[in-house]
């Protein structure tokens, strides 16, 4: 299919310069357009564009709710219906609360937590493959896109944690000086984030069908972090290799540390501390890296 | 360069457009003059397309997961061989217009050249970054026209500065005056096209490739608007323009391009190659 055909534009075209086009450029100091920029050079260009991504974040969250009767309201709404949703499901259909002390907080905060980190992994998936028109208009670090969609959802989670907080206080629970931590594991959960949407937005720019598994990757996920119950109880009889895992899960060690600053009252634990900083780190490096490794082929197909 | 385009917007229509050729003639006279900015050599672009799926083929999620497992591609995906080996040097001061059917490959080729398609086979070597004129992508109709133009400034990589710098010029320039604080979505299309030049043309660029921004909009606007491309082209060096009108190319460019089915059929002076692509 991709015969070269170069023998009329050769005649039409290179009829000009007695030398190689090739030759030509080099003379001039002409240089191909498409290169990828070094790692430092990248997140220098990534730097120069912050009020692109910020701005393209917020004007996301605008737009998304401006069609809308109760407008920017929804951002406070959709995580409340949520939470009513799974409290109805689980707490009083199927009975969890009753081995768990304060189930609607538990539950609430599971809920909430993990969606931060859901709804960052399925947009960064679309990121690069909803913006194609965007990506083969203008120049900019495509890292722009993933990164801008987390800030979006963070903005999102702002709306979250106020709500989240709020019922938390109502279910009886105290103010401590441990919720002065509430932002140093946000925070590392937003790395955790950042790196899983890169490693997204690639994937699903080159595997189109990611967007359509998303719901069940995502769902089997939610399952499996201990939003609804409890994984030290539930897993009990399980062999210890599947526990280990469960426990190491970044989504549950990060729903765990949450709660144990905004319900249990204490410091959380050292594995804690090294499972959810291991996460944030590695997840940081690896999807950066895999996404920057395929920059100049974003918005071909 | 708002006082410069105000200024120009006082002259009568008609008679910069006598300067306008005027210049041109003695530019295609001698078309070397400067070095060259682009160098594009034997270009080929194949892209994918994905769609044209009927609602029955889009299937559900487990149809998608049968795919992959096993490792078939969409059977909606085609490869379209769009550019196929186009050979040509643009140099300094040159505004080339590039002309040809729908689907002749026009748009692909701005793109590769803009270096966001990457070629397939041959290369393109450029000085500089050349800038597509399209800021359209990042634009969101549901928003006013106010951030807009402070998004659309952004995406173009602009600072904060910039972006204060540069605000009422574009608003000046569009023309939309109050409807600024309207959502995108209320606007006509004239005043659409034109708040997206405004915003696209506020920055100024190495070698400028315009697809089609000019097709829309009012006589008035369509003057100011080769007036702003004139300037830019003096500035920057180069610029290559799509259009179907040719009466536009014909008047800002020296040099056309006529692309058939993704290979050049013709290229030189506009008034013999427009000539022979009235005919065909």
């Amino acid at each position: 299919m991709s015969q070269p055909e170069s023998a009329l534009a050769e005649a039409q075209g290179g009829g000009r310069a007695p030398e190689s086009l090739a030759a030509l450029a080099e003379r001039h100091g002409l240089r191909r357009a498409i290169a990828r920029p070094s790692m430092p050079a990248y997140l220098r260009q990534l730097w120069d564009r912050r009020h692109f991504i910020l701005t393209y974040a917020t004007s996301r969250n605008v737009s998304k709710y401006s069609e809308s009767m109760l407008g920017q309201l929804w951002q406070v709404l959709t995580p409340l219906l949520n939470a009513a949703v799974y409290w109805l499901m689980f707490g009083v259909i199927l009975g969890q609360s009753k081995s768990i002390e304060n189930y609607p907080a538990f539950l609430i905060t599971g809920v909430m937590v993990f969606t931060f980190t859901q709804r960052t992994v399925i947009s960064g998936a679309k990121s690069i493959s909803s913006n194609l028109s965007l990506i083969r208009a203008l120049h900019f670090p495509r890292a722009s896109l993933p990164l801008a969609y987390t800030m979006q959802e963070l903005q999102q989670l702002g709306y979250s944690m106020a709500v989240l907080v709020l019922l938390v206080l109502v279910t009886g629970e105290p103010i401590t000086w441990l919720w002065l931590l509430i932002p140093v594991t946000l925070l590392t959960q937003l790395v955790f984030n950042i790196g899983m949407a890169m490693f997204m937005a690639r994937l699903g720019a080159f595997m189109r069908d990611l967007n359509q598994l998303m719901p069940f990757i995502t769902r089997t996920w939610l399952y499996a972090s201990g939003v609804f119950y409890a994984i030290d109880d539930k897993t009990r009889d399980l062999p210890e290799i599947l526990r280990w895992v469960l426990e190491f899960n970044p989504a549950a060690a990060y729903i765990e540390f949450m709660r144990d600053l905004l319900i249990y009252q204490r410091f959380p634990e050292r594995w804690a501390w090294v499972t959810c900083l291991f996460w944030a780190v590695f997840a940081l490096i690896v999807g950066f890296w895999y996404f920057w490794r395929a920059e100049e082929r974003y918005g071909r197909g | 360069m708002a006082e410069l385009t105000e200024e120009l917007s006082q002259v009568a229509p008609q008679n910069s457009e006598t300067q306008n050729s005027k210049t041109q003639n003695s530019e295609t006279r001698n078309p070397k003059v400067g070095s060259p900015t682009v160098i594009v050599d034997d270009l080929h672009i194949v892209y994918k397309v994905y769609g044209a799926a009927s609602e029955s083929e889009k299937g559900n999620a487990a149809n998608a997961l049968m795919r992959i497992l096993r490792r078939q591609g969409r059977p909606q995906m085609k490869e379209v061989h769009a550019v196929k080996g186009v050979s040509f040097v643009a140099h300094h001061g040159d505004a080339i217009g590039i002309i040809g059917r729908n689907g002749s490959g026009k748009s692909t080729l701005l793109r590769a050249i803009a270096g966001l398609l990457p070629p397939h086979k041959g290369a393109v070597y450029t000085n500089g970054q050349p800038s597509l004129l399209g800021v359209n992508a990042a634009l969101m109709k549901e928003l006013t026209g106010e951030r807009n133009i402070i998004l659309g400034c952004y995406a173009m990589g602009m600072s904060p500065a910039e972006v204060r710098e540069k605000y009422d010029e574009i608003v000046d320039f569009s023309g939309i005056g109050d409807f600024v604080q309207f959502p995108m979505s209320t606007y006509s299309s004239g005043m659409g096209a034109r708040l997206r030049f405004a915003i696209s043309s506020a920055k100024t660029h190495d070698v400028l490739l315009i697809d089609e921004a000019l097709a829309t909009g009012d006589r008035d606007f369509k003057r100011k608007s080769q007036q702003r491309i004139k300037q830019m082209r003096d500035s920057a060096g180069t610029v290559f323009l799509v259009a179907h009108n040719l009466d536009v190319i014909e008047e800002t460019c020296n040099r056309v391009i006529w692309l058939h089915k993704g290979k050049i059929r013709m290229e030189g002076d506009p008034q013999e190659v427009l000539e022979a692509y009235n005919k065909a």
